[in-house]
């Protein structure tokens, strides 16, 4: 018995060596399914602390407006909670758009690249800037500080190469109503 | 060796069939457009030609407005390592490159290069290559300039395909030739009317390849064209296999299986188990490219259903839909669209003014009585017809219901990846459920998913980085601070040990004056107060306007060799596109630069006064 | 112009698939008016028009277009199946509520057509059969067979009012049916070959329900040859049922009945043909389907020689249903180009 429970022991000593996990995993998890807009609307000052934040029972699964329903259900089907539609005090779901500088009102104040959280703008003082279309995750934290509200939100257009087939609708229609 | 096994596994099963799962019978309509041979059109009065004519990124267009083009020149360039070039179809002048409707099923407009004929139709000096013995990995290498791409409907670049790394393994060449969709029968008369230019097109690939074999797959409702490539392969070793008529044997890893009973596995290129298939098309214009060098400009399209006289033609890719329609006599009354490709998995042309493709094998005119509008769709009741119908022998309905649920893990999970849209399961559902339609739409879904995920990954490893680069900069700031503070207390406190030695000779000489001795000791620690102040603020003055971007102004060298690294990363991967916003950052980058410098030298040069006054005030 | 290839079908409608299994159950129904009388003609009629009624008005609650499902047929055929399970002399009201339980518990309330996960049909005669058991097991006795014979009007009688021509007494005209009477023979312990000499046995079954059967029998093939169904089904259930019964009735003759028997008494027929080939409620791949019917008969066989039941082909049938997302998942052939 004692043989059996020191055998037992030593497994699991062996296996929560072996199978050690690095970090807490629910937060990467939970970072997983946030979109990574790093806009802040959810409260937090990027996606990772808004993961932790509902790891740690702090904030709600609904606050995040890029993540739509669908990033809702995703989390509280990780987190074993109850669906609850979005929190309209963290913002809309919107359609994906991206940012876009007006270049020739543009006068290289270097603001917005210091709010972009991903890196995406490029420029240099007193220099136009641009934007990296295919970095910009839409956050819109580069709008509110441009002095000369030269940025501006573009919608993500349709093209032969993003298209999506849509969902088949061939309604039944009622033939006869008895 | 190795040659010998396949041969003999080859004559053993010259005559044996293997048969796939599944597999449907619709009329097959083909009769109507074989009754005239292959047509010619007259010039149109403009071609358009979409760039995204092919699998893979759009070429680089290489031509400008109002330029005068002549057949055959190069007026798109493959980009990237999947793509293929686009050539001139006649001679003329470029006169719009603009976005017009393509023919893809999304009805989106996309950039094309328009060209008004100059009606002399005037080739470009044309560079016809001896393939024979020369390297073939030159020759693939000059293959990105033809144009060619799968003719089959597929269009994925064929110089790809071929491409050979001299070890390539490939040992048995397909030739597709089954063309089993309804309607359709490009390939049925190019074979009939050029069965001698197709083999050649054959032994041109099986060099390139360096395959030991070829197959010729052809459906069994095709007798004259299977009599006409058998009279063209006499004298070779090429095996000519009929195969029954069976949609959709055309499909590549079907066909294959039917000819050599290889399943290619789900995950594996043909060329990883030693094939290749190519289309009767393909191979002619391959053909064609090295015999005469002329590019790929045109193609065999049937352009057939609801019109006067259907029939095959020989089309220049960029001719307007109607003018095609015109030449079979016109569209019948009740016409009410087109659809491109066959009836099965081909798509309802979104407007009549579009262009002929590469991609465009068939045109059917389409009206109500020839395509029946379908019924309203019923529930599934499982009766698993289409699991009987499928080719790829999936199960359709389950798929379905996880697709209409946008259950899409699950969808993956049986497989939905593999399905290949031929509509086997749709044309036998009691319930005209759209099935195809269900799965395109899961499949963009999960393609859509994977892309955002991929953008999300992106977007963390990028804010990561950006917090990351923050943090060390914050410390390297403190760090150098703390460096420059420790220099200056120690030179300070040298100057006041000088002066304290001094004053101890002093006092030496006059001991009178003992007390300021202190006074002076106190007065130094007063003159290290003062050059702190003033070394704040020549920091202050230093680090520019004090709140300006830290990014690119701060005179930091390691931050600036930073920035220039991550701008050299960037244009690494390709994210820099336009050297020219990068070429003033690297300018203002030295302006600023010497700015800071100037600066940054002002300020040091205020606190050496200030350490300097600082130390004479002591020695008062 | 919807973008919605392909552009051609040919496919039976829902509705044709439907009335070739109608008309499969044609040849039964002639042996059955000839074997039970035309009483079971009113039965049909009764419980189709209560099928289609109670199908209307569930569409018209659930906001369902109704013609289409109307014309689907789906509903009398849960209605056929159903009148020619019950017995023939049955009150008409029994054949209301039956129906009425099918169509509108186990069909529409799990969401209507491709949506019960059970046989309509059978969850109506299971219920009946749990609820009403005297009057589900009075099955009459062949019209050969019968002491008194009772004529088209006597049986209409019977089924609305209830009431019997004068000095005739139901039990005259009804008997036990050859499952029940061998089980109830067997408990007394009979051995078969005496029981078998009972006049109620015929040369396989029951005297004249071996004609039905047989006629049953004709329908099925007729729909494997039209491709309604695929062999898989009929094939693997009457060969479990075969195999059970035989490796019981070689190791023990006297108490267990001969395979041929079981094949062609009961429903077994029916069932192999027309009640487990129930696409909706049955399993869609080839596998599945053999599993499916060999646990059905399986289980019929059990309920038969040792369930409370005479004949188990509703209760085999009902559990299997349970069984079929199991049995699907699990039976899921090999895609080509994949290992498994």
């Amino acid at each position: 018995m004692i043989g059996l429970a020191l055998g037992l022991g030593a497994l699991l000593g062996y296996a929560a060596l072996k199978f050690k996990v690095e970090g807490d995993p629910l937060i990467a998890r939970i970072d997983a399914i946030l979109p990574q807009t790093q806009c802040g609307q959810c409260g937090f000052p990027g996606c990772k602390p808004y993961a932790t934040a509902i790891a740690e029972g702090r904030a709600d699964i609904n606050q995040c407006p890029p993540g739509g329903d669908a990033g809702v259900r995703a989390l509280a089907d990780l987190m074993g909670m109850e669906y609850k539609p979005l929190n309209a005090e963290n913002g809309t779901e919107k359609p994906k758009a991206v940012a876009f500088i007006d270049e020739p009102v543009c006068i290289g104040c270097t603001l917005c690249i210091q709010a972009c959280p991903v890196d995406a703008i490029l420029g240099a003082a007193k220099h136009m800037h641009t934007i990296i279309t295919s970095e910009c995750t839409g956050c819109e934290l580069c709008v509110a500080p441009c002095p000369v509200d030269c940025i501006s939100m573009v919608p993500i257009a349709e093209t032969p190469e993003n298209w999506k087939w849509k969902y088949p609708t061939i309604p039944i229609k009622p033939v006869m109503t008895l | 060796m190795n040659a010998l096994v396949n041969l003999t596994q080859l004559i053993k099963t010259a005559k044996e069939i293997f048969p796939f799962h599944g597999g449907v019978h619709p009329p097959e309509n083909k009769a109507q457009s074989t009754q005239l041979p292959i047509g010619e059109l007259a010039l149109p009065e403009k071609l358009v030609l979409p760039l995204r004519q092919h699998v893979g990124n759009i070429p680089k267009v290489k031509v400008k407005i109002g330029e005068h083009v002549l057949k055959g020149q190069l007026i798109a360039e493959a980009e990237g390592a999947v793509s293929a070039a686009i050539h001139a179809p006649t001679s003329g002048t470029i006169m719009a490159i603009e976005d017009a409707i393509i023919p893809h099923p999304s009805g989106l407009p996309d950039r094309c290069i328009e060209i008004k004929p100059d009606g002399k139709d005037t080739w470009i000096e044309k560079t016809p290559q001896n393939w024979r013995g020369a390297d073939r990995k030159s020759l693939v290498a000059s293959l990105r300039l033809s144009g060619i791409v799968g003719l089959g409907g597929a269009t994925f670049p064929t110089h790809i395909k071929l491409r050979n790394d001299g070890k390539s393994g490939v040992h048995t060449l397909v030739i597709n030739a089954a063309e089993c969709e309804p309607y359709i029968t490009c390939d049925d008369t190019l074979m009939r009317e050029r069965a001698d230019e197709i083999v050649k097109g054959i032994e041109v690939a099986q060099y390139l390849l360096g395959a030991e074999n070829v197959i010729i797959g052809i459906e069994d409702n095709k007798p004259e064209a299977t009599a006409a490539m058998q009279a063209a392969v006499a004298g070779t070793n090429y095996l000519v296999k009929i195969v029954p008529t069976l949609y959709p044997s055309g499909d590549a890893r079907r066909l294959v299986h039917l000819v050599l009973g290889t399943e290619i596995p789900h995950d594996k290129r043909s060329t990883e188990v030693g094939l290749q298939v190519f289309n009767v098309a393909t191979v002619l214009a391959l053909y064609r490219y090295f015999e005469f060098g002329e590019p790929s400009i045109s193609r065999i399209i049937s352009m057939t259903g609801n019109v006067q006289q259907p029939q095959n033609f020989e089309v220049l890719f960029g001719t307007p839909l109607l003018h095609l329609v015109a030449a079979a006599g016109g569209a019948k009354a009740d016409t009410s669209h087109y659809i491109m490709g066959g009836p099965m998995m081909g798509f309802a042309l979104p407007d009549e003014n579009i262009p002929i493709t590469k991609a465009a094998n068939c045109i059917i005119a389409a009206s109500p009585r020839l395509f029946e509008p379908p019924p309203p769709a019923m529930p599934c009741i499982r009766c698993a017809r289409c699991a009987d119908a499928c080719p790829v022998n999936l199960q359709p309905q389950e798929l379905y219901w996880f697709a209409k649920a946008d259950n899409f893990e699950k969808a993956n999970d049986y497989k939905l990846f593999d399905c290949i849209e031929c509509g086997a399961c749709s044309y036998v559902c009691p319930s005209n459920i759209p099935l195809v339609q269900y799965y395109r739409y899961a499949k963009s879904e999960i393609i859509a998913e994977d892309k955002a995920k991929e953008a999300a990954d992106l977007a963390r490893e990028r804010n990561d980085f950006r917090l990351a680069r923050i943090e060390r900069e914050k410390l390297e700031r403190a760090q150098k601070h703390a460096e420059r503070a420790a220099a200056q207390k120690e030179e300070v406190a040298k100057k006041a040990l000088e002066n304290t030695n001094k004053d101890v000779i002093d006092n030496a000489l006059e001991p009178n004056i003992h007390a300021g001795a202190g006074d002076a000791q106190k007065d130094a620690k007063q003159a290290a107060i003062a050059a702190a102040i003033a070394r704040a603020k020549a920091a202050k003055a230093a680090a520019g306007q004090g709140d300006a971007p830290k990014n690119v102004t701060d005179a930091d060298e390691t931050v600036k060799k930073e920035i220039a690294e991550i701008d050299a990363r960037r244009k690494e991967v390709g994210l820099i596109d336009k050297p020219a916003t990068e070429k003033p950052a690297i300018d203002t980058g030295i302006d600023i630069d010497k700015q800071a410098k100037i600066t940054a030298a002002i300020a040091r040069a205020k606190a050496a006064k200030a350490t300097a006054d600082a130390a004479k005030l002591s020695e008062n | 112009m919807i973008n919605r290839s392909p552009y051609i079908s040919d496919a039976p409608s829902v509705g044709a698939i439907m009335l070739k299994v109608l008309l499969a159950l044609v040849p039964g129904v002639v042996a059955y008016v000839w074997v039970f009388g035309g009483g079971i003609l009113v039965t049909i009629a009764l419980a189709s028009a209560t099928a289609l009624a109670a199908e209307a008005v569930m569409l018209k609650i659930r906001k369902r277009p109704i013609r289409p499902f109307l014309t689907d047929y789906s509903a009398v055929t849960t209605a056929w199946l159903l009148a020619l399970a019950i017995p023939p002399l049955s009150p008409w009201w029994l054949i209301v509520v039956g129906t009425l339980f099918s169509i509108v518990i186990a069909k529409h309330l799990y969401g209507g057509l491709g949506y019960n996960p059970f046989n309509p049909a059978m969850i109506g005669y299971a219920v009946l059969l749990i609820s009403f058991p005297v009057l589900m097991t009075k099955w009459p006795a062949a019209l050969q067979l019968a002491q008194t014979k009772l004529g088209f009007i006597d049986q209409l009688q019977f089924i609305f009012s209830g009431t019997l021509p004068p000095q005739t007494m139901l039990d005259a005209v009804t008997s036990a049916t050859p499952l029940d009477y061998l089980k109830t023979q067997l408990t007394l312990k009979q051995d078969i070959s005496t029981i078998s000499q009972a006049p109620i046995f015929g040369a396989f079954g029951g005297k004249g329900g071996e004609y039905v059967t047989g006629a049953y029998l004709l329908g099925g093939i007729y729909l494997w040859q039209q491709k309604i169904i695929t062999w898989h089904l009929p094939t693997a259930f009457l060969a479990a049922l075969a195999a059970i019964s035989g490796i019981f009735w070689l190791v023990d003759s006297a108490h267990f009945a001969s395979p041929m028997f079981h094949l062609f008494s009961g429903a077994s027929i029916m069932c192999a043909f027309f009640i487990i080939t129930d696409p909706v409620s049955g399993p869609t791949t080839p596998k599945g389907k053999l599993w499916f019917a060999a646990g059905a008969a399986v289980i019929t066989y059990l309920v038969r020689v040792y369930g409370g039941y005479p004949d188990g082909v509703a209760f085999a049938v009902i559990f299997m249903n349970v069984c079929v997302p199991l049995i699907d998942t699990y039976t899921q052939p090999r895609v080509f180009g994949h290992e498994k």
